[in-house]
């Protein structure tokens, strides 16, 4: 019977978060102040993560296909598109529901423990619309170039792991990320990014919203945040692949 | 005038408010005092309408405030100042944004007029100086002072604080009491305080509601206090032996 009280009461924050603006000029500036502080401050780790994954799943691949039948260009072909297919997408989404889906949650729970919401409420303002709102078209509109941030740092996380220790020569290395290149990868990553995008605010931002109590339960929000929009992103991505690559 | 008719509000089957009805008067401060716990700050969030009442009407002059829907209520929300107990500020916003956060969001001012407007009722409440402090960066004492400036930058007709004293020295506490007192004649607004803070009760309590248990136990004024044979806002009123013994001796 929770899960179907969570399920009603996330829908009908849904419907008040987008609901009509007040007014457009102030939801404007916070969208921009949420990109610099859910987007570009993430750019950092993304950087970070990828490169290092990108090297990881080169060396693993190079070594799991040491076979004189496999031609060695398969390895740059094999790191693109795990990189595209999943990593860049599904695994620094959930990069991203660990580092903004808690800060998130733990932002606006504060402001409800510490009666900023109601101070919101009281000025007339549809608080769950002015603090949800940008956060959400925000992560919407920059986690997409996240992801080809991702991709193009982890291909080149791989290429460098690979020529630096000789499992894979340069020239293969490029030639296997260009072969049978299927653009539409691309594009099956960003429409996940997008879904996860949505995940992550709206998810921590409906923990966050609905906090009562103090400290401590603004910190369990923020766990449940990121726990749950883990799960989300899981299960949406197998029925996302299983809609758009089937 | 806000009128309160017999409202109700309970929670998971626990009733905090019991058939409470109460008129609160204009350019007068309305005190509701009471225990910790017996629902003074449930009535007052209630008739803001920041929680819904089970049974009831609400009315702000001739309108039934709670039957009205989110958008109508705001309508009179915008002539609500309110002054919460922990401030409420907004932390990521300087003095001078929190102030002129009201002014963004419903006027077409510009931005030379909003700091005009923000800095003369921050200059009012007697913050100087403060304009680009965070509110972590200032006192208790300041943070209240900034939260009543942002109340009343949208020149309100209602004015609700809830326990503005709590928390603060005695000093600070009449700074801050005669600063809602000032503001409500000036103003002339419905003010409605909530505390259970007695220099303030003995200091401004024109209209004083004594709220025991969810229920309205007394009304009166803070002449008639001292004389009341109510024997719970006596307990209240002249809680520790000093008091009582004042009590007495005034008596014989």
């Amino acid at each position: 019977m929770q899960l179907f009280y969570h399920i009603g009461q996330y829908f009908i924050l849904l419907t008040k978060v987008f609901s009509k603006p007040e007014k457009g000029k102030i939801y404007y500036k916070q969208t921009l102040k949420e990109i610099i502080s859910l987007g570009i401050n993430s750019i950092g780790i993304v950087i970070i993560i990828s490169a290092f994954t990108g090297a990881v799943i080169t060396l693993q691949t190079a070594y799991n296909t040491e076979n004189p039948f496999y031609p060695r260009y398969l390895i740059g072909l094999m790191a693109r598109d795990t990189i595209i297919l999943e990593f860049s997408s599904t695994m620094v989404g959930l990069i991203l529901a660990g580092k903004i889906g808690s800060s998130i949650a733990s932002e606006i729970g504060t402001m409800r423990i510490t009666e900023q919401i109601e101070a919101l409420e009281i000025m007339g303002v549809n608080s769950a619309s002015y603090l949800i709102l940008p956060k959400i078209i925000a992560s919407v509109l920059f986690n997409p170039l996240l992801t080809m941030i991702s991709i193009a740092v982890g291909v080149f996380g791989g290429w460098i792991a690979g020529t630096a220790t000789g499992v894979v020569s340069s020239e293969d290395y490029i030639y296997g990320i260009q072969f049978a290149f299927t653009p539409f990868y691309v594009t099956y990553a960003l429409i996940k990014t997008v879904f996860f995008a949505f995940i992550i605010t709206s998810v921590s931002s409906y923990y966050g919203y609905f906090v009562k109590g103090g400290a401590l339960e603004v910190g369990r929000s923020s766990t449940k945040a990121v726990v749950y929009s883990c799960i989300l992103i899981l299960l949406f991505d197998v029925i996302l692949t299983q809609l758009i690559l089937s | 005038m806000i009128k309160v008719s017999h409202i109700w509000k309970s929670f998971n089957n626990q009733t905090v408010l019991k058939d409470i009805s109460i008129e609160f008067d204009q350019g007068m401060i309305n005190l509701i005092i009471g225990q910790s716990g017996s629902g003074k700050t449930v009535l007052l969030k209630s008739i803001v309408g920041l929680l819904d009442i089970d049974k009831g009407e609400i009315k702000f002059e001739d309108i039934v405030y709670n039957k009205l829907n989110f958008k109508k209520k705001k309508e009179i929300r915008k002539k609500i100042g309110m002054l919460f107990q922990g401030s409420a500020l907004f932390d990521s916003s300087t003095v001078e944004e929190n102030v002129i956060y009201p002014l963004d969001m419903f006027t077409n001012m510009s931005f030379e007029e909003k700091r005009e407007r923000a800095n003369f009722c921050l200059k009012r409440v007697n913050v100087l100086n403060a304009n680009h402090h965070y509110p972590s960066e200032i006192s208790g004492g300041m943070q209240k002072r900034v939260a009543i400036a942002r109340a009343i930058v949208l020149n309100p007709k209602y004015l609700f604080c809830d326990e503005p004293d709590s928390g603060l020295d005695p000093i600070t506490t009449l700074r801050i009491d005669n600063l809602i007192k000032e503001i409500t004649e000036e103003f002339n607004t419905i003010t409605i305080v909530n505390t259970h803070d007695m220099n303030s009760v003995m200091e401004f309590g024109e209209k004083i509601i004594f709220i025991h248990d969810g229920q309205k136990w007394w009304e009166g004024t803070k002449e008639e206090i001292l004389h009341t044979d109510n024997e719970k806002l006596n307990d209240f009123v002249f809680a520790n032996h000093m008091a009582k013994r004042m009590k007495q001796m005034k008596r014989t």
